[in-house]
């Protein structure tokens, strides 16, 4: 199992990600002006403040010539997990539904959340319970989970909503509590808070070792079918 | 004074040089300088490059110690921390530019300290901020201050992708004009990767890194931090850096690169006065001389004059030397970080800075004169004979009971809770944080070999203004108090001399005994100052303010996996007060509260006592003897027992000795520390953790939710 962890000018939770992938598997850095996924079996756009993220998070680095390799992995069915800017590219880049936006607070905020797994099933979450209570940080200023009423009517019927931030825990405003979201085929997810921060019991938690140790399973069961 | 009055003689006053200083520029140079070298004289000579009030005081600094691998000098200090590893740190204010523009004052105060540590070498792993403002209740101004500074640090630490781990801040009437703002950073490197910044090799290549060069910051050393801020300070706002934390990330991955590949022979950042200080630096630490071609630089305004290029502060820039062999690989490196580089200059066998501009030479000053000919001043300490201070207004009378005092201090701006502040920091990136703010009183870092490091920064001005030498001495002690309530020895301090005008004698006496008092307690401790920086002047039309030496201590811990915490961890533990801890109100968080005016003599300091206790706690945090450590600080026992039942989220129910006023404060000498009964054996027992109250014999009982939302509820909505 060999991860990829991309690596843009700005990315600050790149290293992070990177030994965090390593607890469950191979890991290696993809370069941002690279055409190459290096036979990578996942790929994760980390957090961080690509380019900068001067003109809006994550608007930039949806252009970054690694993306279309990526773009192609995606729409071929291989895992892109994106945490905190990694989401918000995703977003950008059309691979996930919805939008983020700036916190209610209007202001950068870091705490250790409570997020509920809403479905224990997949690439992503398959290592957890539905229902199952995670303790992983948040530290974003653009966090606020939105799309339109009926798109977030159509995201939770079809189970694309695979984390909610427990009850008193949502820390930016997001709609219906909504902490992390796949796509439509499931391969592609995205979420606010940073599970690479929540695998070093030295660190408060390893509750967020189950969202890799899931891509694990994931790859290593499609390999042996 | 009409224009045709005006005499170009008198260019040197509007740059703030005396006319004493001028005579020595025409004495050393043997002529009149030109526009472009007076202006690098006048920032080279400025206090704030200079250091001409304070460097003679500051040879009192012990400065020697058996860890130590760069000391004061350098662009930062570093420790040796074990495993092949070096710790680099240093602390520095940007208290002038914030009092002017918050934001990019604070932030460009984080962007400049990154830069102090990544230039010898060492990958930025922690941040640190200690804040100062005035009384924020009472003041739209400091709560303005406060917010736009805190977003700024955030900022500039956030986006880059340094945890800011630690800090503190005080609010006091005397900072409502000139607030403080010093950052600390450290950073990890090998031992092998630390480089200095001494130029060396006639030949080798002059190369700038980083952003363009600009009119940001035109004389920020000497007119902002050198001189008093007064009226119309608003006209300086140009005078102010903006920060771009995305172009020092990739500047700063590229540094660190360039290092690993041995691209460089020396590396230098552009801070205060910018090209002209790093050039001066670089060459007087080399014993050579540097030449440099303006025309070379890649400027933001096509039109600028050579001495605007020479001392413009813009941000995010680095300059170093590299053999004439590595300029295509380094160039290469910098090529793929997307860092413009240009080689504009060389390093001469000469010994003067020679700066060319078309061709003619627009400067050429031997770097002695540059650097050190500055003049040194004796300060002229004389005790003040009045009372400096005026007492801030009284939210307490006296007459109330214990419990609704305890419940007004954990409200007021001093000891309320920090979590607005921190929660806009990322304390986290980078994986080695294993105590985060509010975890326990020093931030603990873990090192790839297991051990670990921690760090605080301390500084309590109100108790320096009391007594400028104890007061000094106790933010040393109370720095190592924190450090061995997690279980770590003292390394090294780096220190911040924040003082008021040094010209004026009362304030020369603060400076002196507060320089006598920090360099007592490092001996004492056996703790060497590595580095730091003096911000002096911070004086407004009604006065100084407190005297503030902010100390910044780092300490090693041999096991990662056992720091300690501040919140009771057990029910049934029993808590015990150790150290030579004989506390008074004077100075204290009450008195000022009771609108009584800094002044009294402080707790004496008995430094073989202090250390064996800090010795005590040190050992059995390691060893899980004891399973919470607290120093008492503002607020005395009774603040810091609320402050351990909020943080374990367990009540106490505690008897205290007759002779201990429950608010008296004698910062760095008493410790709250809870454990096995067995463990405690031999200090003083005074109660035990559990329930869901803090209750003290004959004096409160408060339940732990009823503190915990008076300490919340202090700077709610101010940040």
């Amino acid at each position: 199992m060999k991860f990829g962890v991309v690596r843009f000018p700005g990315s600050c939770d790149d290293i992070d990600a990177l030994q965090a992938a390593r607890r469950v598997g191979d890991a290696v850095l993809l370069w941002h002006t690279d055409h190459d996924l290096q036979g990578v079996d996942a790929v994760i756009v980390p957090g961080g403040f690509s380019y900068g993220d001067y003109l809006r998070a994550g608007a930039i680095a949806r252009f970054a010539p690694v993306m279309a390799e990526v773009e192609e992995f995606a729409r071929s069915g291989g895992l892109v997990l994106g945490i905190c800017n990694g989401f918000q590219v995703l977003c950008e880049a059309g691979l996930l539904p919805g939008a983020l936006l700036t916190n209610v607070s209007l202001k950068f905020v870091f705490r250790q959340v409570d997020v509920e797994v809403v479905r224990g099933l997949g690439p992503f979450t398959g290592a957890c319970e539905a229902g199952e209570r995670l303790s992983i940080p948040v530290k974003h200023t653009t966090g606020r989970f939105h799309a339109p009423d009926p798109e977030l009517d159509r995201l939770e019927a079809s189970g694309q909503v695979l984390l909610r931030y427990a009850p008193g825990h949502n820390p930016n405003g997001s709609l219906r509590d909504i902490a992390g979201v796949c796509n439509e085929s499931g391969n592609v997810f995205g979420l606010m808070p940073h599970p690479e921060h929540a695998v070093d019991p030295l660190g408060g938690s390893v509750d967020g070792l189950k969202i890799f140790e899931s891509m694990r399973a994931d790859v290593e069961q499609h390999v042996l079918a | 004074m009409s224009s045709s009055t005006y005499s170009l003689d008198e260019r040197h006053r509007q740059l703030g040089l005396t006319d004493e200083e001028y005579a020595r520029i025409l004495d050393r140079l043997g002529r009149a300088p030109n526009d472009v070298e007076l202006a690098m004289l006048s920032l080279m000579w400025s206090e704030h490059c200079g250091y001409k009030h304070s460097r003679r005081l500051l040879r009192r600094l012990p400065k020697e110690g058996r860890h130590v691998l760069l000391g004061p000098g350098e662009n930062a200090g570093a420790v040796d921390v074990g495993g092949g590893l070096a710790v680099a740190f240093k602390v520095e204010s940007h208290n002038h530019p914030s009092a002017v523009e918050p934001f990019q004052g604070a932030a460009t105060g984080v962007g400049g300290i990154l830069r102090d540590v990544f230039a010898v070498g060492a990958r930025p792993i922690a941040v640190l901020d200690s804040l100062r403002f005035g009384e924020p209740s009472v003041s739209e101004r400091s709560r303005y201050l406060l917010d736009r500074a805190v977003a700024g640090i955030g900022h500039y630490g956030n986006s880059i992708g340094v945890p800011t781990v630690g800090g503190e801040i005080y609010f006091e009437p005397s900072y409502e004009q000139n607030c403080l703002v010093n950052a600390m950073c450290l950073g990890l490197a090998p031992h092998e990767r630390l480089i200095r910044s001494a130029a060396a090799g006639p030949g080798n290549v002059v190369v700038l890194l980083g952003a363009l060069t600009g009119r940001d910051g035109i004389g920020g050393a000497s007119v902002l931090a050198s001189a008093e801020l007064g009226e119309g300070d608003e006209a300086k706002r140009p005078s102010v850096q903006i920060g771009d934390p995305f172009t020092e990330k990739k500047l700063l991955e590229c540094c660190l690169e360039l290092l690993d590949r041995d691209l460089l022979v020396s590396l230098q950042d552009l801070g205060a006065a910018g090209l002209t200080s790093a050039a001066s630096e670089m060459a007087g630490g080399g014993g050579v001389g540097l030449t440099i071609d303006l025309c070379q630089i890649p400027l933001r305004e096509a039109d600028m004059e050579p001495f605007e290029i020479m001392v413009s502060e813009s941000q995010e820039r680095m300059l170093c030397v590299a053999r004439p062999e590595c300029v295509g690989a380094l160039l290469d490196v910098c090529e793929r970080w997307e860092v413009l580089a240009t080689t504009i200059g060389c390093v001469t066998d000469g010994d003067s800075l020679q700066v060319l501009h078309r061709g003619n030479v627009v400067a050429d000053v031997p770097v002695r004169v540059l650097i050190d000919d500055c003049p040194l001043y004796d300060l002229q300490p004389v005790p003040p004979s009045s009372d400096l201070y005026r007492a801030s207004e009284a939210v307490l009378s006296g007459d109330e009971s214990v419990a609704d005092t305890l419940l007004a201090l954990l409200r007021s701006s001093n000891l309320a809770s920090r979590r607005p502040v921190f929660e806009q920091y990322d304390p986290i990136v980078q994986s080695r944080t294993v105590r985060r703010p509010d975890e326990a009183d020093a931030a603990v870092l873990m090192l790839p070999n297991g051990s670990a490091i921690a760090v605080s920064i301390d500084g309590n001005g109100r108790r320096v203004a009391c007594d400028p030498r104890r007061g000094a001495a106790e933010a040393v002690y109370e720095c190592s108090a924190n450090l061995a309530c997690v279980g770590a020895e003292p390394l090294g301090l780096t220190n911040c001399l924040n003082f008021g005008n040094p010209e004026k004698s009362h304030v020369a006496w603060q400076l002196t005994e507060a320089v006598e008092g920090l360099a007592g307690a490092c001996e004492a401790l056996g703790v060497p100052v590595v580095g730091g920086n003096v911000s002096l002047y911070n004086e407004a039309p009604t006065g100084p303010i407190f005297p503030t030496p902010v100390v910044g201590m780092v300490g090693k811990l041999p096991n990662a996996a056992r720091p300690g915490r501040m919140g009771f961890a057990l029910t049934g533990d029993s808590i015990a007060l150790v150290g030579p801890f004989e506390p008074s109100l004077v100075g204290s968080e009450l008195a000022k509260l009771r609108g009584e005016a800094p002044v009294g003599e402080l707790p004496a300091i008995d430094a073989g006592r202090i250390r064996i206790a800090h010795q005590a706690v040190r050992a059995r945090v390691r060893s899980g003897a004891f399973r919470s450590a607290h120093d008492v600080a503002e607020g005395g026992v009774a603040a810091t027992l609320a402050e351990c039942c909020i943080a374990g989220g367990l009540g106490a129910t505690v008897r205290l000795p007759e002779w201990l006023d429950p608010f008296g404060e004698a910062p760095g000498r008493g410790f709250i520390v809870s454990g096995p009964a067995e463990a405690l054996a031999g200090f003083v027992v005074i109660g035990e953790v559990g329930g869901e109250a803090l209750r003290v014999e004959g004096l409160l009982d408060l339940a732990v939710s009823e503190l915990r939302d008076a300490r919340d509820s202090g700077l709610a909505g101010w940040v």
